[in-house]
């Protein structure tokens, strides 16, 4: 598995906390067996509702790599067609205020860094990515520095998510299966599991 | 020494640590649906690999299911063949599997505990994120993505980081007209729908003491509302009781050795905690939401803040100030994970008897499990409804996210018992949610606009 040791590419903001993984990737297309074409659909209503336009239709932001947002990103459903569709429209890493915790878990499975700063430094960034879209977003991922022009500050991420990105280790079911006889022997030690 | 049930149950289930530093957690009950495992299958399958623990996962469909008619096969063609999918991946790794035409169909989150399959002391995953709903039997419940679908078909594990534990008690009696889903509504526009971010809730208290598990399960079910990945109550008599004679629960000997084993899983009384809130039950109102999240709610004698977000008043077409109160509604939902159960029935049937739902107002009763609904129909409740004017319907999600033909159109204001009130959920891009329990949506459905269900329960003999 690859080592994931920095993203860099072309930013895109989106500002506003709270925002769910239905408004992400709405219901309706989670009625697929597979997670193809799921890129056309980020956003899909609030691209169709928004009174201005929304980042996701903005042509300055087509190619962007780098996803900035606020706090509360990817909350409500454990949809993983949500982090799957962002990854399939090209972003590689988001910085954020924070993130919901089921959808962090499966941006780290899908090896998407997710970073986080103080709102502060994310507006900032927003603002310069809104007013300079052409600017290179980089994010080293060990030392969690993130340059972006002038801007240069740096932003956190959970050790564990982040040793495992440096170290490849980020799609775990290998680990997991590494040493499958502890599992056993947990199974084994639990009442439940043998009948009490 | 003193310890938490949420560090009791992960100390019991943790394999090791992973040299990434996550902790390999064991997942003693893995449940699965038909949206979010078909891809999980295929990962398996492209690498080769079997199902560790097939005996450990069981699935049922409810999100795409029809509740209008459930005969296959289904007339969505996309629902027909996620089902098909979901049978043909069951059988070749030897899962069980719930269908309509089982009789112990129904949403995930009501048959687990309905077959005794929930217990206390386990780890339980789903590919659905109120998965924190088995929390209320004294289980570290979380929901979870695709992928670690896969993680945990292929391995029965999952690479995660332990949570902080915050303790919520909840002391006093409710008042009449006020359920659990004012309760944790109230718990989460008090602390926030990020509040519970990093955190297990620990729900506890006078109130929690005395709900019975149908009320438990409505509460742990939101914790996820409020940011929490995990809820749990701690069990007791009333959790020992549930469970005894279900189909899956240890019986015989092995009951009084399981009894012992889930007491000794409980928080000791002198545990400590990341962080504390309480809760006094008496001063909660029933509560509805005015915007696009969770948190943002008022009792029904309130007024909108002064402050409210503007987007959200946008989206809801609701001024700063106003009244929630005799809000217009167009349709009305009961159902859902969070209140699909037959006590929520009951209660609503209270309020429905005898009343006629308003002309303009669709309204649907839609039961959470085949079980609920047959149970429902043995005591003529579903009568009390269709006379009324609801549309009595089959076992499954429905409109609470609709991904099956219960949908709101247009700009359309759902009084809904489900869990989100978030933009577009109910199906239609720009349909509006207002959450509340479900004698507040059968209030509502009957006057046709938001009411207050402590005026109509007067009404109501004891």
């Amino acid at each position: 598995m690859s080592r994931i040791l920095s993203v860099s590419g072309h930013g895109i903001p989106l500002r506003g906390n709270d925002i769910d993984t239905d408004r992400i990737m709405p219901a309706r297309y989670l009625k697929v067996v597979s997670f193809e074409g799921l890129e056309k659909h980020v956003f899909e209503d609030d691209r169709k509702t928004n009174r201005g336009p929304h980042p996701f239709g903005d042509m300055r932001y087509q190619d962007a790599s780098v996803l900035v947002v606020n706090s509360n990103f990817g909350c409500g459903s454990s949809r993983e067609h949500a982090p799957q569709g962002l990854a399939r429209f090209g972003i590689k890493a988001m910085i954020g205020e924070s993130f919901s915790e089921i959808f962090l878990g499966n941006c780290s499975v899908l090896g998407l860094p997710c970073f986080t700063a103080d709102h502060d430094t994310i507006e900032k960034l927003q603002s310069l990515i809104e007013h300079s879209p052409e600017t290179a977003v980089t994010c080293d991922v060990a030392s969690g520095v993130i340059t972006a022009g002038a801007l240069t500050f740096t932003a956190s991420m959970p050790a564990p998510v982040r040793d495992a990105f440096v170290q490849g280790k980020w799609d775990p079911t290998m680990m997991l299966l590494d040493k499958f006889d502890e599992v056993r022997s947990i199974g084994q030690r639990l009442p439940y599991v043998s009948g009490f | 020494m003193a310890d938490t049930l949420f560090h009791k149950v992960w100390n019991a289930h943790r394999v090791r640590v992973l040299p990434s530093g996550q902790t390999q957690l064991f997942i003693g009950l893995h449940l699965i649906h038909e949206v979010t495992s078909p891809q999980a299958f295929d990962m398996i399958r492209q690498h080769g690999w079997k199902v560790a623990f097939p005996e450990r996962t069981v699935a049922t469909i409810d999100h795409i299911v029809p509740t209008s008619s459930q005969r296959r096969p289904f007339l969505d063609v996309m629902a027909e063949e996620m089902t098909v999918s979901l049978e043909r991946n069951c059988r070749e790794f030897g899962i069980k599997l719930y269908l309509p035409d089982s009789m112990e169909q129904g949403i995930v989150h009501v048959i687990g505990p309905q077959l005794g399959l929930t217990q206390p002391g386990m780890t339980i995953a789903c590919g659905d994120s109120h998965t924190s709903t088995h929390g209320a039997f004294g289980a570290i419940a979380m929901g979870i993505g695709t992928s670690q679908v896969r993680d945990v078909l292929a391995s029965q594990c999952l690479a995660v980081e332990p949570l902080k534990v915050r303790r919520i008690d909840v002391n006093g009696r409710l008042s009449a007209g006020v359920y659990a889903k004012d309760v944790i509504l109230t718990i989460i526009r008090r602390l926030g729908v990020q509040g519970g971010v990093g955190f297990a809730y620990e729900y506890g208290g006078t109130t929690l003491d005395a709900m019975s598990m149908d009320e438990r399960m409505t509460i742990c079910n939101m914790s996820i509302e409020g940011g929490a990945r995990a809820g749990y109550v701690n069990p007791d008599e009333t959790t020992f009781a549930y469970l005894k004679g279900r189909k899956f629960a240890p019986a015989g000997a092995a009951w009084d050795k399981a009894v012992a084993w889930w007491r000794s899983m409980a928080s000791d009384t002198n545990a400590t905690y990341d962080d504390r809130v309480t809760l006094d039950a008496p001063s909660i109102e029933p509560t509805v939401t005015w915007g696009i999240n969770p948190g943002q709610s008022v009792g029904v004698s309130e007024r909108i803040p002064a402050n409210a977000d503007p987007e959200a008043l946008a989206y809801m077409g609701f001024e700063a100030k106003a009244p929630i109160r005799g809000t217009k509604i167009d349709v009305a939902f009961i159902g859902s994970c969070t209140n699909g159960r037959i006590s929520d029935i009951e209660e609503a049937a209270k309020i429905v008897k005898g009343h006629k739902v308003a002309r303009h107002v669709k309204a649907l009763m839609v039961p959470g499990s085949r079980v609920v609904a047959q149970e429902a129909e043995k005591r003529g409740l579903h009568q009390i409804f269709i006379d009324a004017g609801f549309e009595w319907r089959g076992a499954g999600c429905s409109m609470c996210l609709a991904m099956n033909p219960d949908k709101l159109e247009g700009r359309q204001v759902c009084a809904s018992s489900s869990n989100r009130n978030f933009k577009g959920r109910q199906g239609s891009p720009t349909g509006r949610t207002l959450l509340m329990s479900p004698a507040m949506v059968a209030a509502a459905a009957i006057a046709g606009e938001v009411a207050d269900v402590r005026e109509m329960l007067e009404a109501v003999p004891a």
